[in-house]
C-alpha cells in the first residue's frame, strides 16, 4: 500500500487518500449488488406469490424476500470463500490422520476464485494501461483470444523440449500474439487517425471468426469437437496442489506483472511518457514526445497483457482452447479496469472482486437457482456507477469533488 | 514559387497518386481474377444465374447463363486494360474506380463459384436483404444519434433487450404489432437511459455503450434463463409476421420477389431510410441536428437547445434500433435465443462508418454486408472451398480500409462523442 503516498506529493496521510479513491468504487459495487438482490427478488415466482397475499401476512413476504436474497447471496459467498464449517472440519482430519483430502476439498472455492481472478488482473491491467494513455481498448477480449490460440499452438505443437525452454517460449507466444493484436489497431490509431475503438472491436470479431476457423480446421485436435489438442505437460504452468485445485503459477505471475506495470507507469520515463500523452496529448507533443510512437507502444503492451491472460488461461488452467474460451473476461476487464482506477493496484483488487464473483455465480447458479447472468448485470451496474460518480454522492448524500477530479471523459469521439 | 502554383503542385501530385496507385490496383486485380478464377475454371462449363424465385410471383424471365472461362477471361483483361489506361491517363473518380474493382472481382468471383452448376441470384439478393435489415436498422441508429453528437456503441444491447420485449409482449397479448411497438418503446427507453447519462452526468459515451451492452446481454440471459426457458415457455412463442407481397411491384421481375416480398419489419426498414435521410437533410431539423453535431457551441449561440436535440435524436435513434430488435424475434424466428444479435450491432456500427455516416450509404453498406453473409451460406451449400470465416472476416476488415482513409475517407461528424459543457 506504500506505493500510493509515493504516487501523488499530497499532505493527506496515504490511509486517508486509499479511503478516499476507494469510497465511490466500493459504493458502486454496493449498489450494484444491493439492485442485484431486487432483481433476483422481483424475479422469485414465491417471493411475488408472497406479495400477492401481503395484507393477509404481511410478515411471510418480508421474511421470504430477506431469505431470498440470504439464499442467493450466501451460495454466492460459500461458492467463492468455501464453507467455514468444512474448513475447520478438514484441519482436524488433517492434523490428526494426515490425510489432505478433506482439506484440499474446503479451499477448492478459494482456490477457484484466485483463479478466475488470475486472468481477470491481466485484462484489466491492459485496459488500464490504455486508459492511462488516453486509448480505449476494448479489444482485449480478442487480444485474449488470441495469444489463448498462440500458445496453444507452442505447447502441442513443440514436444521434446525441456520445460525451462518450452513453457516461457509458450508464454512468449501468447504475449506475442496479443501484442500483434493490439498493435495493429495501435498502429492504424497512430499513422492514419483511426479510432481504436472501432478497431479493436473489428479486431476482436476478426478474432471470433479466425477462431472458428483454425478451430474446426488447421488447429482442431483429432475429433469432432472444435478444441485444440492438449499442450505438452512441458508447457504447463505447474499448480501448486494435486488435482481438483487448479491454482497454479499463473496467479504468481499476474501479481508480478502488476507489479512491473506499476513499475512502468509510475517509475520510468516511458511510464511517464506514456501517462503525459494520455493527460495532455499537446503538451506532450510540445515537449518533444512522440505520440505516434506512444500510441503504438501502449497498444503493444495492452495487446500483450491481454495475451498473457489467455495463456495463463490455457497453460495454467484448462490446457487446451475451444470456441468461446475467452468467455467475456476482455469485455469485463473495461469494468474492473474503471472500477481501480487504472492503477495496478486497484486493478489487482477489483479483479480478485471479479474473479470471486465469477466463481460464486457458478455455486449461486446451482444451489439457489439463480442464472450466474447475474453477476453481467451487476457489472454493468457498477460500471455506470463508477463513470458517473455523482449518481453515487448524490444516493448516499456524499460532498461534491472538485471538478477537475470529477472528469471520466475518456476517449475524445472518433476523434483523429 | 507563389501560392496558386504550390497548391497546383500538390494536386497533381495529389492526381499522380490517385493515378498510379489505383492503376497498380486494378492490374493487380485484374491479374488476381486470371489466377485465382480464370486458371480453376474449367473450359466448357457454364454458370446458371437464376432469375426467378419458385414461389414468386413475378413475371418469368429466363436465366442466365454464361459461359464461366470466357467470362472470368473477359474480366480481367478489361480490369487490367482500365488498369493501364488508369496508369496512362487516368480517371479521377475513386468512387468509380472501386466500384469497378470490386464489381468485376465479385462478379468472377461469383461466376468461378457457379461454374458447372446453378445459382439463383435473386434468392441471393432476397437473402441478402433479410440479412442486411437489422444490420441497416443499427447503422441508422448510429446515424441518428451521432449525427448529434451522442457515440452510441450500445446498439447492440438495445437490439437485445427490444427482441426479448418483442417476443414476450406479443406472446402476452397475442398480438404481433403489440410487440412491435413494445420492442421500439423498449428501445426508445435504453437509449434515453444512455442519453441522460451521457448528456446529464457526462459519462463517457463509450463508457455507458459498453455498460449498456454488458447489462443487456446479462439481463436478457437472465430472464431468458430464469423464465423463459423453463415455465413460461408459452411467453416465448409469439410467431412471426406473415410476408406481404405489394400488388403490382412485386411482379417486377428481380427486385419485385427480392425486396417486395417481405415482413413489415423489412418494409419498415426501407422507410426509416427514407425518412431518416430526409429528415438529416432536408428539414430544419436535421440542419440543426447535423449543427449540434459538428459545432454544438455555433449552434447553442444560435438558439438551438443542444441538449434536447441530442436527447431526441438519441432516442430516435433507439427506437429504430428497438425495430431491429424485434425483427430478431417477432421479424425472423418467433423465439428469443440468448445473445441471438450474434454481434449485428457492431457490424451496424461498421456500416455507419462505412456509409459515411449518411442513412442512405449506411443501407447500402448494410446490403454489401448482408451479401457478404448470405454469399457465406450459400458457397457452404455450392461447396466452394474458401472456409466460411472468411468471408465473414470481409466487413471488419473492409471497415478497417475505409477508416484509415486510404480507399475513400469517411469523416464523423465534428463533436461526435464530445460532450457539450454551457
Amino acid at each position: 500500500m506504500s506505493e500510493k503516498n509515493q504516487q501523488q506529493p499530497a499532505k493527506k496521510g496515504w490511509l486517508r487518500q486509499a479511503r478516499e479513491a476507494a469510497l465511490v468504487p466500493a459504493l458502486a459495487v454496493f449498489t450494484g449488488l444491493l439492485i442485484g438482490a431486487i432483481v433476483i427478488v422481483v424475479s422469485d415466482a414465491d417471493v411475488i406469490a408472497a406479495y400477492g397475499n401481503f395484507f393477509s401476512n404481511p410478515l411471510h413476504a418480508i421474511g421470504l424476500t430477506f431469505s431470498t436474497v440470504a439464499t442467493a447471496y450466501g451460495a454466492l459467498f460459500i461458492g467463492s470463500f468455501g464453507s467455514f464449517d468444512r474448513l475447520v472440519e478438514g484441519l482436524g482430519i488433517y492434523f490428526s490422520t494426515g490425510e489432505t483430502r478433506q482439506l484440499l476439498r474446503a479451499i477448492y472455492p478459494l482456490t477457484e476464485s484466485l483463479v478466475s481472478s488470475t486472468p481477470y488482473i491481466l485484462t484489466g491491467l491492459s485496459v488500464a494501461i490504455g486508459f492511462r494513455a488516453g486509448l480505449f481498448n476494448i479489444g482485449a477480449e480478442g487480444q485474449f483470444f488470441i495469444g489463448a490460440l498462440c500458445s496453444a499452438y507452442v505447447g502441442y505443437s513443440i514436444s521434446g523440449l525441456p520445460a525451462f525452454i518450452h513453457l516461457p517460449l509458450a508464454l512468449l507466444a501468447g504475449a506475442a500474439g496479443g501484442a500483434v493484436w493490439g498493435a495493429i489497431p495501435g498502429y492504424l490509431k497512430a499513422r492514419f487517425g483511426a479510432h481504436e475503438v472501432v478497431n479493436t472491436i473489428m479486431m476482436n470479431w476478426i478474432a471470433f471468426r479466425l477462431s472458428d476457423w483454425l478451430l474446426t480446421g488447421p488447429m482442431q485436435a483429432s475429433g469432432f469437437r472444435p478444441v485444440t489438442p492438449n499442450v505438452a505437460i512441458s508447457a504447463e504452468l505447474p499448480r501448486f496442489f494435486s488435482d481438483p485445485i487448479r491454482l497454479n503459477w499463473g496467479f504468481i505471475l499476474s501479481l508480478a506483472i502488476a507489479g512491473l506495470v506499476y513499475w512502468l507507469l509510475f517509475k520510468t520515463t516511458i511510464g511517464f511518457e506514456l501517462r503525459s500523452v494520455g493527460n495532455n496529448p499537446d503538451g506532450a507533443k510540445y515537449a518533444g514526445m512522440s505520440i505516434t510512437r506512444n500510441i503504438v507502444l501502449v497498444m503493444t503492451l495492452a495487446g500483450a497483457l491481454a495475451g498473457l491472460a489467455g495463456t495463463v488461461q490455457v497453460l495454467g488452467v484448462d490446457r487446451w482452447v475451444g470456441q468461446g474460451f475467452s468467455a467475456g473476461y476482455g469485455f469485463d476487464s473495461i469494468a474492473l479496469a474503471l472500477l481501480g482506477k487504472s492503477h495496478p493496484l486497484g486493478v489487482v483488487l477489483a479483479a480478485l472482486l471479479f474473479g470471486f464473483l465469477r466463481s460464486g455465480a457458478a455455486r449461486m447458479q446451482s444451489m439457489a437457482d439463480i442464472p450466474i447472468d447475474i453477476i453481467s448485470v451487476i457489472q454493468g451496474l457498477v460500471i455506470i456507477f463508477v463513470a458517473a460518480p455523482a449518481i453515487i454522492r448524490r444516493i448516499y448524500r456524499l460532498k461534491e469533488k472538485a471538478a477537475d477530479e470529477e472528469s471520466t471523459v475518456l476517449t475524445r469521439g472518433w476523434g483523429r | 514559387m507563389n501560392t496558386i502554383e504550390e497548391t497546383k503542385t500538390i494536386e497533381a501530385a495529389a492526381f499522380r497518386r490517385i493515378r498510379i496507385g489505383y492503376g497498380i490496383a486494378l492490374l493487380v486485380t485484374g491479374m488476381l481474377i486470371f489466377l485465382l478464377f480464370g486458371l480453376n475454371t474449367q473450359a466448357g462449363l457454364s454458370s446458371v444465374f437464376g432469375m426467378n424465385l419458385p414461389s414468386s410471383q413475378a413475371i418469368v424471365i429466363p436465366d442466365l447463363v454464361i459461359p464461366a472461362q470466357a467470362t472470368v477471361y473477359a474480366l480481367a483483361i478489361v480490369i487490367a486494360f482500365l488498369g493501364a489506361f488508369q496508369m496512362s491517363r487516368g480517371i479521377h473518380s475513386i468512387g468509380w474506380l472501386v466500384g469497378a474493382l470490386a464489381f468485376a472481382f465479385v462478379l468472377a468471383f461469383l461466376v468461378w463459384a457457379a461454374q458447372g452448376k446453378s445459382f439463383n441470384l435473386v434468392g441471393m439478393l432476397q437473402s441478402s436483404i433479410v440479412r442486411a435489415t437489422p444490420i441497416a436498422l443499427a447503422a441508422l441508429c448510429g446515424v441518428m444519434s451521432e449525427r448529434s453528437g451522442v457515440v452510441n456503441i450500445g446498439i447492440e444491447g438495445i437490439m437485445l433487450i427490444s427482441a426479448q420485449a418483442a417476443v414476450i409482449s406479443a406472446s402476452l397479448a397475442s398480438n404481433l404489432y403489440v410487440g412491435l411497438l413494445v420492442a421500439i418503446l423498449t428501445g426508445g427507453l435504453v437509449a434515453a437511459t444512455h442519453a441522460y447519462l451521457v448528456i446529464r452526468f457526462k459519462v463517457d459515451q463509450i463508457v455507458s455503450g459498453v455498460a449498456i451492452n454488458i447489462f443487456g446481454v446479462g439481463m436478457t440471459s437472465f430472464i431468458s434463463s430464469r423464465f423463459l426457458e423453463k415455465a413460461f415457455t408459452n411467453l416465448n412463442n409469439s410467431g412471426t409476421f406473415p410476408i406481404i407481397p405489394i400488388p403490382i411491384l412485386s411482379k417486377i421481375p428481380i427486385i419485385g420477389p427480392a425486396l417486395f416480398e417481405s415482413n413489415i419489419v423489412i418494409y419498415l426498414m426501407i422507410v426509416v431510410v427514407i425518412v431518416t435521410h430526409v429528415i438529416l437533410f432536408y428539414t430544419p431539423w436535421g440542419l440543426r441536428t447535423r449543427a449540434v453535431g459538428e459545432h454544438p457551441k455555433a449552434a447553442d449561440t444560435l438558439g438551438i437547445n443542444v441538449y434536447l436535440t441530442r436527447y431526441i435524436n438519441v432516442i430516435a435513434g433507439g427506437m429504430i434500433a428497438g425495430l431491429g430488435g424485434a425483427y430478431f424475434t417477432i421479424g425472423a424466428v418467433g423465439r428469443f435465443d440468448q445473445a441471438m444479435t450474434a454481434g449485428k450491432g457492431f457490424i451496424g456500427l461498421a456500416a455507419m462508418i462505412f456509409g459515411n455516416w449518411n442513412p442512405v450509404g449506411a443501407f447500402f453498406s448494410s446490403l454489401i454486408f448482408g451479401f457478404a453473409d448470405s454469399l457465406q451460406v450459400k458457397l457452404q451449400i455450392l461447396s466452394v472451398p474458401i472456409p466460411s470465416a472468411f468471408l465473414l472476416m470481409a466487413p471488419y476488415i473492409v471497415t478497417m480500409i475505409v477508416l484509415t482513409g486510404v480507399i475513400g475517407k469517411s469523416t464523423p461528424p465534428a463533436a461526435d462523442g464530445v460532450p457539450y459543457e454551457k
